[in-house]
């Protein structure tokens, strides 16, 4: 090969690069998908807009919730350094930390980014903003950020609203759009009416530079969303009764649920003790949710969902009723007060129903639950109980006992309605027999209830057998009217005692009297090692049911003692708006149970 | 036709220029360099050619002389000493070294017509190229050293041996191979988990010692001696190659400077800085597309998402915001420029004309060849400037330089007879 032909293979050379690398070009910017897509997540940041909360009101408009501006302090350490530094000490007292607390902060901004901001402070209130803002300027690279806060300045009703705070690890992982740092529902209202209040998401699209500060508009705004606010959301509950509960059962444990009979509307839930919404929501929630968590009277427990108690003797109308259904009694029908088997209290010997219901008459029950149970329809006692109980449970559970009451209570407890299955388990088939479960004829035994339960079971009685899901959301879907299939006209008798137990001069209840109406009642004792619960459930009027009502007074002693007089002014303050039994109510505010030594 | 080139090419340079320096102050610095560049070419070509050729040792020595002298007094600039600083302005001596030893070797190359037969000339040509090649190792920057090495196409065109060439590739494979293979982790029966070096090396050793073995079979017997010999000795270089390079590799360069060779192959390091340029780069790349994004609209390169992008990534600025039509575009004029001048060097009567010419031609190509490449992650990450398109006054001084004394030599290819 001469010399003057190697310039071919040069050539060749130069050209062979050049092929290769346009072969390369084709293939990245034609057909690698990946790398583009590398670019886009490299130059593009979605800001997101937040929308209005929707508010929570009650059932005449007032506002339960609404929402409030905290101001985030952040902090990017490259800007701060840029400017030559600042005095943190300054900025330490300025935005409310102690100076060890900010040189933390510093540290962990710094850890985790230089140019990108990270919040070192959080949730200062507008008098804090107010201050700072003007002093904003001596301090490079810290930044102040609004958020919607929620707020609840009655703080009533903390149990049902629930708390709004930062997402956690689970709600990142659920998928359902939340980032690091928003905030959502967590539980109660503002969590199972989470979707309806968050709203929509708006969002901004930007092109970003390496220090990931926004420069333009990405596809020149064709994608931005506007935010779209969250819908309100009005609550059935009246909110000066709600606030009137929570302050007579001060320094008491127990429960108070009143629902509107006709609609299922709950007006108020009560779980004493209570605490303020907001204790969990600002700045301080760590110390505040430590100190309600460790208080011994456990303040954070919504006892009007998730307490249960045995119904004690206000299951005994529920039997009268069930056995008068069943066509096994009358309400003339007299039983003697044989206190051999079961004991009882009170001078009577041999009541009817009405007298029975008044008195609370043990054996009568016993009995009665006997003639539904043990009917000798098998010739065995073991299969009488093995056959009827289990009919027995459905009819007790059409009174909503036992089950999730429509499910609108996210919590609620159902209790417990034993039949055939739980007894079959617990004594062996067929190895049990009335004879051994008999004290749940009075309420007893593996009978459970919460108050929710019990204030539903108040209106069933003043609706005369039946109840409307009980809710406390207007609008709420699946409302319906619940059938407890008792003849309308056994009701008579049954309602005409729990008359009786309010206004007669042996009545358990007397002390649930209320000036100008009548109010139909049935006191409760819960046994209990401790000291009896004090229950008492009540409507009123007797003829025009407004309000049914179920109070738990926690180791307080007799049902007619605290609970009834309770259930009085809760009557008289939701008819009349204003309460005139001064004496009963000083009684009742001057009551600590139990106690005293630790006020909330 | 070269001018004209030149001309597409610089105003390539110009366009590129504006779009992203328009940030960042640089940009009326570039202006004056290129004015001064153009001034310079006007100079240079009012300049008879004689002077460039009778200088040439001149050019060469003083060249060596501003190397060593920037080792001494150089400003350090990004771990190398490669600068001098007057005032706000840089000078990097290496880049006129190019031109520099390009006259050295042309001159010493025509004088010497033996072709490569003797040593001595080989011995000389070398020692031209290395003196330099070495000073500017010591900076360190292996970018220039490359350049330097690509010197090696003059040689050949002036008739260095075809086999040196093969050689070379030979030894650029096996390197590849070594430390691809290297890199692997293999669990031999019996041996545990080791390098997949060893497999290599397994298969040299099989290789070397098959063709040694039957070389009777394919060569006629007066020529069987030479052959073993040839065959026993490259394949023992080979070995030697593949096993100092693994050592080196493993036991030498630091991790970091490890990572910087794996990922350069493709091998994930584990480490999401080590390949942080070059990810970004093949990003902004490929985010141009087919017809780019538009000049002064690609993110990626107008919000610093891509190192150097007005120096040595400037091949993004050009794929992000013009696409393959840009890119296919820049390489096509590279290509005719470079074509162009091989074909303007064998028209020459003068064998000085015709090896600087050459000379020009591989420096060029090796900037383009190793900048274009390391963007598109198929050559080294090695800073090297983008021939009259990257930012830096050096530079385009340095190959202005470097053409325009082509040029001007090229336009007395009648008048002179050498």
């Amino acid at each position: 090969m001469k010399l003057r032909e190697r310039q071919w293979i040069i050539g060749g050379i130069f050209l062979l690069i050049s092929v290769i690398y346009l072969g390369r070009l084709v293939q990245m910017q034609v057909f690698a998908h990946e790398w583009k897509a590398y670019a886009s997540r490299l130059t593009e940041e979605t800001e997101k807009l937040e929308p209005a909360r929707g508010l929570i009101r009650d059932r005449h408009g007032e506002i339960v919730v609404k929402n409030k501006a905290g101001y985030d302090i952040w902090f990017t350490p490259r800007k701060c350094s840029a400017a030559g530094g600042l005095d943190t000490l300054a900025l330490a007292e300025l935005i409310e930390m102690t100076p060890d607390g900010l040189a933390r902060a510093f540290r962990r901004a710094e850890n985790y980014a230089t140019y990108r901001p990270s919040r070192i402070q959080k949730q200062l209130a507008a008098e804090s903003y107010a201050r700072i803002s003007g002093e904003m300027w001596r301090f490079p690279g810290v930044e102040v950020r609004r958020r919607s806060l929620r707020t609840n300045p009655s703080g009533l009703a903390s149990h049902l609203v629930g708390e709004f705070r930062e997402v956690d690890q689970n709600d990142l992982a659920s998928n359902q759009g939340y980032r690091l740092g928003d905030y959502k529902g967590k539980s109660g209202l503002e969590l199972q009416w989470e979707s309806t209040l968050r709203g929509k998401r708006g969002t901004r699209h930007h092109i970003v530079d390496i220090r990931n500060d926004y420069r333009e508009p990405a596809q020149a705004g064709m994608l931005d969303t506007l935010p779209v606010p969250g819908d309100d959301i009005q609550l059935t509950l009246d909110l000066e009764l709600q606030a009137y509960g929570e302050h007579i059962m001060a320094n008491k444990r127990g429960a108070i649920v009143a629902i509107e009979p006709a609609t299922g509307e709950v007006l108020a839930m009560v779980s004493a003790p209570s605490y303020g919404t907001d204790l969990l929501t600002g700045r301080d929630r760590g110390a505040n949710y430590d100190s309600l968590i460790n208080h011994p009277n456990k303040p954070l427990f919504n006892r009007t969902l998730r307490a249960t108690y045995r119904p004690g003797s206000i299951f005994k109308i529920i039997q009268g009723l069930i056995a008068m259904d069943r066509g096994v009694l009358r309400p003339s029908n007299r039983i003697v007060c044989d206190r051999s088997i079961i004991g009882c209290h009170g001078p009577h010997r041999f009541d009817n129903l009405e007298e029975a219901i008044v008195h609370s008459c043990n054996p009568y029950f016993h009995e009665v639950m006997k003639r539904m149970i043990q009917n000798g329809s098998t010739g065995s006692i073991f299969s009488d109980a093995h056959q009827n109980l289990g009919t027995w449970s459905e009819s007790v559970r059409t009174f909503g006992l036992g089950t999730d009451l429509g499910g609108h209570f996210p919590g609620l407890r159902s209790g417990s309605v034993p039949d055939t299955t739980d007894y079959d388990r617990m004594y062996g088939r067929k190895r049990w027999a009335y004879s051994t479960i008999y004290s749940i004829s009075i309420g007893e035994g593996e009978l459970l209830t919460t108050p929710m339960h019990m204030a539903n079971l108040a209106a069933t009685l003043a609706n005369r057998g039946h109840y409307i899901t009980p809710h406390a959301v207007r609008g709420s879907e699946g409302i319906e009217r619940m059938e407890s299939g008792i003849d309308d006209r056994h009701f008579d008798a049954v309602i005409r005692a729990m008359s009786t137990v309010v206004t007669a001069n042996d009545g358990t209840g007397g002390r649930a009297a209320t000036p100008g109406v009548e109010v139909c009642g049935k006191t409760g004792t819960v046994q209990n090692p401790n000291g009896n619960h004090s229950v008492f459930i009540a409507f009123a009027p007797a003829d025009n049911p407004q309000i049914a009502l179920s109070v738990y007074v926690e180791n307080a002693g007799a049902g007619g003692d605290w609970a009834a007089p309770i259930a009085s002014l809760m009557i008289e303050k939701y008819l009349y708006q204003d309460v005139t039994q001064s004496a009963k109510e000083q009684r009742i505010l001057e009551a600590t149970y139990p106690f005293p030594e630790f006020p909330l | 036709m070269v001018f004209g080139l030149f001309n597409v090419a610089s105003a390539t340079a110009g366009a590129s220029t504006v779009e992203w320096l328009d940030f960042s102050g640089k940009l009326g610095k570039q202006f004056i360099w290129v004015g001064t560049s153009l001034v310079l070419a006007f100079l240079l070509l009012v300049i008879e050619g004689e002077f460039f050729i009778r200088t040439s040792v001149i050019h060469y020595a003083i060249n060596i002389l501003l190397l060593l002298a920037v080792l001494a007094v150089g400003k350090r600039i990004g771990g190398a000493k490669s600068w001098f600083s007057f005032g706000g302005i840089g000078i990097q001596p290496s880049e006129f070294a190019k031109t520099g030893t390009s006259l050295m070797l042309a001159w010493m190359l025509s004088r010497n017509q033996d072709r490569f037969n003797q040593w001595g000339s080989l011995f000389k040509a070398v020692a031209i190229v290395s003196i330099p090649a070495a000073l500017v190792l010591l900076q360190p920057d292996a970018g220039t050293v490359l350049v330097f090495t690509g010197l090696i196409l003059v040689f050949y065109r002036e008739g260095l041996s075809g086999n040196v060439l093969i050689a070379v590739l030979c030894a650029l494979l096996v390197t590849i191979a070594t430390i691809l293979s290297g890199a692997s982790t293999v669990h031999y029966p019996g041996a545990g988990a080791a390098t997949g070096a060893w497999i290599l090396w397994g298969i040299l050793l099989s290789i070397g010692g098959f063709l040694w073995a039957t070389v009777p079979q394919w060569t006629v017997p007066r020529r069987r001696k030479r052959n073993r010999r040839a065959v026993l000795f490259s394949f023992a270089a080979a070995l030697v190659l593949s096993v100092g390079l693994q050592f080196g590799l493993e036991e030498v360069l630091r991790p970091h400077q490890r990572d910087r060779i794996h990922v350069l192959f493709g091998i994930d390091v584990g480490n999401p800085d080590a390949d942080y340029n070059i990810r970004h780069a093949k990003a902004a790349i490929s985010s141009g597309g087919l017809t780019g994004k538009g000049y002064l609209k690609g993110p990626m390169t107008a919000y610093g998402f891509v190192p150097e992008q007005e120096t040595d990534f400037i091949f993004c600025t050009i794929g992000e915001e013009w696409g393959l039509m840009g890119t296919s575009a820049t390489l096509l004029l590279f290509t005719l420029l470079l074509l162009r001048i091989l074909a303007l060097a064998e028209r020459q009567r003068s064998d000085f004309t015709r090896i600087y010419a050459y000379a020009v031609a591989s420096i060029l190509f090796m900037h383009f060849a190793i900048n274009v490449g390391m963007v598109l992650g198929l050559a080294p990450v090695i800073g090297i400037p983008l021939p009259f398109i990257s930012a830096g006054g050096s530079s385009l001084v340095g190959f202005t330089l470097l053409v325009f004394i082509l040029l001007r030599l090229d336009a007395e290819r009648f008048s002179v007879l050498r």
